[in-house]
């Protein structure tokens, strides 16, 4: 009865979501204020249904109904109640309601929060948003439900959740990512609204500011996550593969990069206006094309695990649909937009130019390196593969130079920057930089590695141009507190997001080149001594787990020859799938992680082993947290709800 | 040519070169680093190059697998059910690694056809299969009957 309920749910959130499309739509055109009212209440509606589709298919795995398909296939009775949770999104067709649920909650966020914004502008925003929606939701009901029933023959018992979601990531990562990928369309949807309306003005880029800025903060935080529970699950230690499904995420990311910059110099300057709608629409479709890579079965990566070609079609569909619709829009309504100023070569505006290049190119080049063996294995030249080394050259590169143009554009100046501006401000970050980077480095390793001395001048020149720049702003300044009070949040965000660049690349950098690793045969009582930690191996013994059996290790560690802590790195064997499991003992810290994965059993007791010293691996996920807090902090700037207030009280005196 | 003429100019010089350098490293960078598939048939027929990097996979052959006694050497016969070729690795191999499972693995081919793998793939859910040994089984004709891939994982 309950998936029923489900199923039917879901069918209503569809009615109410084509209803969304289609009235507010037309009342935006004709003027019918009435019609375009409906477009609140709509989204309420689709949100409550599609929550209750939720709560539906909660219940209907939390009562362990294996009459359902999807229950059946990705839980099982012994699986823990908060792994029954995340099971929901552990599979196609849940995640896929997870996709469309977060889009109902960005829908109705939008309607919440947009008291201020012109009331057919907030009904063309909606409509299109309802349209996803309503396209996202056909989908479901027609290739992927996860509330089919298995009749009349249920199995008694469930296939299990694949060993490698029961765990923690599982629970936040899609989550996090999702409310990254689906809040892109907020962006979208600003922008076709905009070009519907035919008004591409500031005030459009002031609107779609503070949304890009939290979808872009959640992405960062998905990819962040999806980077660290790889990191510690998959037993190689490894934080970023360059598997296709990843970089499906990275490339939205790098537009959404351009854009939130983009976005700037269109609110403050009024130039480059249908360059950001351009970004917001690629954005968006970038994302679409990560769910048809990642659903469809087209790649060969450890996340396609279902394949269904009617599946893909459907999103190739839905994408040649959106990308088609939205140029077409874009071609014809583009033409007519008009700078609202100028500026010189040397100025802020040419910075975040840079800015937009670098990260467009860099997101071209990894779109490349991803759909080349799809293109070749179309056209029949052979099955490729492109490895990490072609996004290593070519990433390094890129990343290096948008570094260095992010120190510059410390002091550049809107409109025109003297160039003597620059050298007189630079020299000086420069040569500390590089003098700073020197002296760490030695103190750290007594070597000199260039990757890390040139990761380390990059970090330090952030540090130093940016920290200049902030101690000139507080100088002009009466005392230091209305100095630090008079500064504005979105400007702390910027502050703390470009930290977390410098932060991240020392991260990279250290981890990458000064990893140690030893994979090793060890019986009892063998022992290993690297980087100043003795491990001792003490032998297997089995464990009973809830869902599985387990050889547990127990490794003694000695810092210094001094005993330091006991790690009990794990073979799982989950008894539902036979399936068998690496379960990671770490020792997480500031500037090191030690990292200890089980190998397989060889004879005698013995075991192989994979012994790690991670640098600095931490610094990764913890640069990504700071861009995650800069941004939400620049969204959380009261400006944009001042701002919008009184332009609502300026059109209300139009009207009157 | 007046003075924002000028800069137009400079500014699209500027854009072109920057992308005509782009364009240069994305193409060296592909050329260096893509990997080709081969089945374990086109390896006995010496259609793949020796001493480079490769691409090959089947299916993992029933008690061909012999390890070293003192260190984490490994070799094995992986086959497509028409011709099996040995590979030979060292370290420690992924979970799912087992006999009678579809495994890739990357390395480059010795003087005897040998394939000295330097990373070996299993994939994450035992009803899997990598859609290119599915491709190679089915070329040799040898595709045996598999359970229809239930939808699971993320």
């Amino acid at each position: 009865m309950i998936p029923e309920l489900g199923t039917f749910a879901t069918i209503l959130a569809l009615c109410l979501s084509l209803i969304l499309s289609v009235v507010p739509m037309i009342g935006a055109y004709t003027g019918n204020k009435l019609w375009v009212d409906y477009a609140r209440p709509l989204a309420k509606g689709v949100f409550f249904f599609l929550s209750l589709a939720m709560l539906f298919l909660a219940y209907s795995f939390q009562t362990d109904d294996f009459s359902v398909v999807y229950v059946a296939q990705s839980s099982n009775f012994n699986l823990p109640w908060y792994f029954k949770i995340s099971a929901i999104w552990g599979g196609h067709e849940g995640s896929l309601l997870l996709w469309v649920w977060i889009q109902a909650f960005w829908t109705l966020a939008v309607a919440v929060k947009s008291k201020n914004l012109p009331i057919d502008i907030v009904g063309r925003v909606l409509a299109v948003m309802g349209m996803i929606t309503a396209a996202f939701l056909l989908f479901i009901l027609f290739t992927s439900s996860p509330f089919e029933r298995f009749l009349p023959n249920a199995p008694a018992q469930g296939a299990d959740l694949n060993p490698l979601l029961q765990d923690f990531g599982l629970i936040v990562h899609p989550p996090a990512l999702y409310m990254g990928y689906v809040g892109l369309s907020v962006a979208f949807s600003f922008a076709i609204a905009a070009l519907l309306s035919g008004r591409l003005d500031a005030a459009w880029a002031r609107w779609s500011r503070p949304w890009t800025n939290v979808a872009w903060a959640f992405l960062t935080l998905g990819i962040a996550l999806g980077s660290w529970w790889a990191y510690y699950e998959l037993g190689w230690g490894g934080w970023w593969f360059w598997d296709p499904v990843e970089n499906a995420s990275l490339m939205p990311w790098l537009v959404a990069t351009a854009l939130i910059h983009s976005l700037a110099v269109t609110e403050k300057r009024g130039v480059f206006k249908s360059w950001t709608v351009l970004l917001a629409i690629s954005a968006f479709c970038l994302s679409l094309l990560g769910t048809f890579l990642v659903r469809s079965g087209v790649l060969t990566s450890v996340h396609a695990f279902a394949t269904d070609p009617e599946r893909g079609v459907f999103i190739l569909g839905m994408l040649i649909f959106v990308i088609g619709g939205s140029l077409l829009l874009y071609a014809i309504r583009a033409g007519s937009v008009k700078s609202e100023s100028t500026f010189a070569l040397s100025s802020r505006e040419s910075m975040l130019l840079v800015n937009n290049i670098i990260f467009t190119v860099a997101c071209a080049m990894v779109l490349i390196g991803t759909l080349y063996p799809l293109v070749m294995d179309a056209l029949d030249l052979g099955k490729i593969s492109v490895g990490p080394p072609y996004f290593n050259a070519l990433f390094v590169p890129m990343m290096s130079l948008m570094v260095i143009f992010l120190g510059i554009a410390a002091f550049s100046r809107w409109k025109e920057t003297p160039t003597e501006l620059y050298v007189s401000k630079l020299w000086l970050p420069a040569v500390l930089a590089v003098v700073a980077a020197v002296v760490t480095h030695w103190i750290y390793s007594q070597s000199i590695e260039p990757w890390v001395l040139l990761a380390l001048v990059l970090s330090y020149w952030i540090v130093f141009t940016w920290g200049r720049e902030f101690v000139s702003r507080l100088r002009n300044r009466d005392s230091l507190v209305t100095g630090l009070t008079r500064q504005t949040r979105s400007y702390y965000g910027m502050l703390l997001a470009h930290l977390g660049v410098a932060v991240m690349i020392v991260g990279i950098a250290m981890v990458t080149v000064f990893v140690e690793h030893r994979d090793a045969r060890m019986s009892p009582g063998d022992q290993i001594e690297f980087r100043g930690y003795t491990f001792i191996f003490d032998g297997a013994r089995e464990v009973q787990g809830p869902n599985y059996t387990s050889d547990m290790a127990r490794v003694r560690v000695l810092r210094d020859g001094v005993p330091y802590r006991e790690m009990f790195p794990e073979k799982r064997m989950y008894t539902a799938r036979g399936m068998v499991m690496t379960q990671v003992a770490l020792d997480p810290g500031f500037t090191r992680d030690l990292y200890i994965a089980m190998g397989e059993e060889l004879e005698n007791g013995a075991w192989a082993m994979r012994l790690q010293f991670k640098p600095f691996v931490r610094w990764i996920w913890l640069g990504a947290l700071f861009m995650t807090a800069g941004a939400l902090l620049a969204a959380s700037d009261p400006r944009y709800r001042k701002q919008a207030k009184r332009d609502a009280a300026q059109r209300q005196l139009v009207t009157e | 040519m007046n003075a924002q003429r000028k800069q137009r100019l400079t500014l699209v010089l500027l854009i072109v070169f920057g992308s005509s350098i782009a364009v240069a490293l994305v193409a060296y960078a592909l050329s260096q680093n893509i990997n080709l598939f081969y089945s374990p048939s086109q390896i006995s027929m010496g259609e793949a190059p020796a001493d480079t990097r490769i691409r090959a996979g089947g299916i993992v052959v029933e008690g061909s697998i012999r390890r070293d006694p003192s260190s984490l050497k490994v070799e094995f016969d992986i086959t497509d059910y028409a011709h099996s070729t040995t590979v030979q690795y060292v370290g420690i191999l992924p979970d799912l690694f087992r006999e009678g499972q579809g495994i890739v693995a990357q390395g480059a081919l010795d003087g005897s056809g040998r394939l000295i793998a330097s990373e070996v793939l299993a994939k994450h859910d035992e009803n899997y299969m990598s859609p290119e040994i599915a491709a190679a089984l089915e070329a040799a004709g040898q595709m045996p009957h598999m359970p229809p891939t239930a939808g699971k994982g993320y």
